[in-house]
C-alpha cells in the first residue's frame, strides 16, 4: 500500500545546509552550543561586571576612607575609623532598630503568606489561580509612593482606621495599643506600628510568590503519605510541608528583609523620627555629606544578609532543593 | 469471622462521575486481594475509602469490624504503598521508614532499630543513611514497602506497586510480595490494572469496570469462568463469542468464551470446525499468537513457536473442544 503523498523515495537522507549567514550560524551554533551560550551571557555579565559590581566595589572602597571632621574633607588614606564611628551609640540604635523592623517583617510576611500561597498551591485551579496572581500581583503594577500615601491616610488620627475602630467599639483597644512605649505614638502613622504594618503591606508579595512556588513542588501525595503514616495534620506540617516550603520561605524572607533593610521612603513618610540604615545613607551623603559613614551604613545589610544566607544554610533551608 | 475490609453499598460521587457505585465487598482477614480493572474504573478510589482519603458519598466501610466513615487516615491502622512510592525527599531512607513511628511519639534509638530490621526485611540493610533520590526505582519500591510495614498495619495497602518497574524487576518484586504477606500474615489489598499480575499474586480478585465490581473470585474463575463480556475480554484476551455462534454449538441463546489457547488450527480446507482465514501472526517467543477472520468474527489462536503455518491471507480451519467453550451468565 502506497500513498503518494508520503512516498518517502525521492527525498534525500540528508538535507542541505539552508545557506546564507543564518544557516552557517545555525549549524555553527549547533555544533559549538558553548559559543552560543557565551555570546548570549556576554552583555549581561558585562552589565553586571561593570556597572554593578564595579560600582559596588566602588562604593566599599569609600567605606575605607575617613572624613576629615574640621575641614569635611574626604581623607582617602585605609583607615577602620569610619567602621568604628557605626558603633557608636547613635549609630548602633539606628543598626539595631532597623535589624529588628526587618526580622519582625519578614517574620509577620511568612505568617500571613504561608496560608494564601498554601491555598493557591494546592486548592486555587484556573480561574481562582488567575485571581490569585492578579490580587497578589495587582498591588505591584501602581506606584509604590502613591501606595505609601495612601496608607498615611488609612492610618491618621482621622483615618478610617481610627473610624472602623470607633464603629466597632474598639477605640480603648487602639488608644490602650498607642500609648504603650516604642510600638505607640500620637497615631498609627506617626508610629513604628505604622511603619511595621506599611512594610508588611508593601513587602508581602515578595514572601507569597516563592513560598507558593515550593509549595506547587510539594507533590499532594507527601501529603497523604504522612497522614497514613499516622500524622495528624500539625505534624505533617511540622515534619513535611513546612520543610520543604523552608527554600521558598528562606527566598522570600531574602526579599522582605532585605528590602526592609534597605528602604528608606516608608519610615520617611509613615514613622517616627527615629531614623533606619536607609535614612542613615541617604542623610550622611547628602546633607551631612560623610560619604564614607554611608559607604560604611551600606555595607551592613550586606554583611547581615551574608551571615543570615551562611545561617540558613547551615539550618538545611536548602537541602530541599 | 469479622472481615478486614467490609463495603457495604459503597459509592463515591464525584459531581455528576459514579467513581464507585453500590459497591458489595468482603475481603477476608490475611488474604492477598487485587481489584483489577482499566484506568478510571473505581478500583483506587476504593484503595483511598479504606485508606481514608476519600470518604464515601454512601455506604458503610468496617475495617475489622470497626466502622470507619468520617475516620482520617492517620486514626487507621491502615498504611498505603503509594504508586510513585511519596517518599519524603527532604528525610534520609532510614528516616523515612521511622516516620511512622516518629509521628506514635516512640523513641529514637528503638524506632531507628524498628527501621533497619524492616530495611532488613525488604533486602535493604544498610541503605538508612542514603536520600531517596539516590536510590534506583525498585528500591525507592522496598523502601516504601519497609515505611509501610513497619507500622504493623491491620491492611496493607499497594496502589499499582509494580507499575513503575520494568518486567524483570516487577517479576521478582511479585515473588518476594508475595512470600512477605504469607510470612507477614497481613491482609494485602492492591490495585492494578495488569491482569497477569492480579492472576499470579492474588488469593482472590475483583474486577472493576464503571465503578462497578464485574466479578469476584479467584484467579482461576475469572479466567477460566468469566461471567460478563467485559471480564472475558479484560482479563487476558479471551475470545468473546456472540450469541448467535454459542446456539450453534450450545443451543443457548447468551454470550461465550474462548480461550484462544483451546483452538486448533489446521490447513485443512474441508471437514468440521469453523472455516476462517489467517490474517496476522504475532511471534511471542514461546508461543505465537494468530489473528483470524471467520466470516467477520475476529478470532485469536495461540500456538506454540515453531508450529508449521499457513502464510497469512491463506484459509485454515478451527477446531476446539467443545467443553472449553464457556457461556457467561450474560444474556444476549
Amino acid at each position: 500500500m502506497t500513498i503518494a503523498a508520503l512516498n518517502s523515495k525521492s527525498v534525500p537522507a540528508i538535507l542541505p545546509g539552508s545557506g546564507g549567514l543564518r544557516g552557517v550560524l545555525s549549524d555553527l551554533f549547533w555544533r559549538q552550543p558553548r559559543l552560543l551560550l557565551f555570546l548570549m551571557l556576554l552583555p549581561p555579565l558585562l552589565w553586571l561586571g561593570i556597572v554593578y559590581i564595579g560600582s559596588l566595589i566602588a562604593l566599599l572602597l569609600q567605606s575605607f576612607f575617613s572624613i576629615d571632621e574640621f575641614s569635611g574633607l574626604i581623607n582617602r588614606e585605609f583607615t577602620l575609623k569610619t567602621y568604628g564611628d557605626l558603633f557608636q551609640a547613635a549609630n548602633l540604635d539606628i543598626i539595631l532598630r532597623t535589624v529588628t523592623m526587618a526580622a519582625l517583617v519578614t517574620l509577620a510576611s511568612a505568617i500571613i503568606a504561608f496560608p494564601i500561597a498554601y491555598y493557591a498551591a494546592r486548592y486555587a485551579r484556573g480561574r481562582w489561580k488567575a485571581l490569585f496572581y492578579l490580587g497578589v500581583m495587582l498591588p505591584l503594577w501602581s506606584s509604590y509612593l502613591v501606595k505609601i500615601y495612601a496608607w498615611k491616610l488609612i492610618l491618621a488620627k482621622e483615618g478610617i482606621l481610627t473610624w472602623l475602630f470607633g464603629k466597632l467599639g474598639l477605640l480603648w483597644l487602639l488608644d490602650g495599643w498607642l500609648s504603650l512605649p516604642i510600638v505607640g505614638g500620637n497615631s498609627l502613622s506617626v508610629s513604628f506600628t505604622g511603619t511595621f504594618i506599611v512594610f508588611v503591606y508593601v513587602w508581602l508579595p515578595f514572601m507569597i510568590l516563592p513560598v507558593q512556588a515550593a509549595l506547587e513542588r510539594v507533590p499532594g501525595n507527601l501529603v497523604e503519605a504522612s497522614s497514613d503514616l499516622g500524622a495528624s495534620p500539625g505534624q505533617t506540617f511540622h515534619n513535611v510541608l513546612f520543610p520543604l516550603a523552608l527554600p521558598g520561605i528562606v527566598a522570600g524572607s531574602i526579599f522582605t528583609f532585605s528590602l526592609t533593610l534597605g528602604d528608606y521612603i516608608i519610615p520617611q513618610i509613615i514613622g517616627t523620627s527615629r531614623l533606619f540604615i536607609g535614612q542613615a545613607v541617604y542623610s550622611q551623603q547628602g546633607t551631612a555629606g560623610n560619604i564614607p559613614l554611608a559607604a560604611a551604613f551600606t555595607v551592613v545589610p550586606i554583611v547581615i544578609m551574608g551571615f543570615y544566607l551562611w545561617g540558613a544554610k547551615r539550618m538545611g533551608a536548602f537541602d530541599a532543593l | 469471622m469479622t472481615s478486614a475490609v467490609s463495603f457495604k453499598q459503597v459509592s463515591r460521587h464525584f459531581g455528576s462521575v459514579r467513581a464507585v457505585d453500590a459497591v458489595d465487598l468482603e475481603i477476608a482477614p490475611g488474604e492477598f486481594f487485587a481489584m483489577l480493572g482499566p484506568s478510571g474504573s473505581g478500583k483506587t478510589t476504593c484503595l483511598r475509602l479504606i485508606a481514608g482519603f476519600e470518604q464515601p458519598t454512601a455506604g458503610s466501610i468496617s475495617i475489622f469490624g470497626e466502622r470507619a466513615e468520617g475516620v482520617p487516615p492517620y486514626r487507621r491502622n491502615v498504611n498505603t504503598v503509594f504508586q510513585d512510592y511519596a517518599l519524603f525527599p527532604h528525610l534520609n531512607v532510614l528516616d523515612n521508614v521511622a516516620y511512622g513511628l516518629m509521628v506514635k511519639g516512640v523513641g529514637k534509638p528503638e524506632r531507628l532499630k524498628a527501621a533497619e530490621e524492616a530495611l532488613s526485611l525488604v533486602r535493604l540493610p544498610g541503605y538508612g543513611a542514603r536520600r531517596p533520590g539516590q536510590l534506583s526505582g525498585g528500591q525507592r519500591q522496598r523502601v516504601a514497602l519497609a515505611r509501610a510495614l513497619v507500622n504493623q498495619p491491620k491492611v496493607l495497602l499497594l496502589d499499582e506497586p509494580l507499575g513503575a518497574l520494568d518486567l524483570k524487576l516487577r517479576e521478582n518484586m511479585q515473588e518476594e510480595l508475595k512470600s512477605l504477606q504469607k510470612v507477614l500474615g497481613i491482609t494485602f489489598i492492591f490495585v492494578t490494572h495488569d491482569q497477569g499480575e492480579a492472576l499470579s499474586m492474588a488469593d482472590r480478585v475483583a474486577v472493576f469496570n464503571d465503578g462497578r465490581i464485574m466479578q469476584v473470585g479467584t484467579p482461576e474463575d475469572i479466567y477460566q469462568r468469566p461471567k460478563t463480556r467485559f471480564v472475558a475480554d479484560f482479563v487476558g484476551s479471551s475470545n468473546v463469542l456472540p450469541p448467535d455462534f454459542i446456539q450453534r454449538y450450545s443451543g443457548q441463546h447468551r454470550w461465550g468464551s474462548l480461550r484462544p489457547e483451546s483452538i486448533r488450527v489446521s490447513q485443512a480446507t474441508s471437514g468440521d470446525g469453523v472455516a476462517a482465514r489467517l490474517v496476522g501472526t504475532n511471534y511471542l517467543g514461546a508461543t505465537t499468537r494468530l489473528a483470524l477472520d471467520a466470516d467477520g468474527l475476529r478470532l485469536h489462536a495461540v500456538v506454540p513457536a515453531g508450529t508449521a503455518l499457513p502464510a497469512e491471507g491463506e484459509a485454515v480451519m478451527l477446531t476446539f473442544n467443545r467443553e472449553h467453550l464457556h457461556l457467561m451468565d450474560e444474556q444476549a
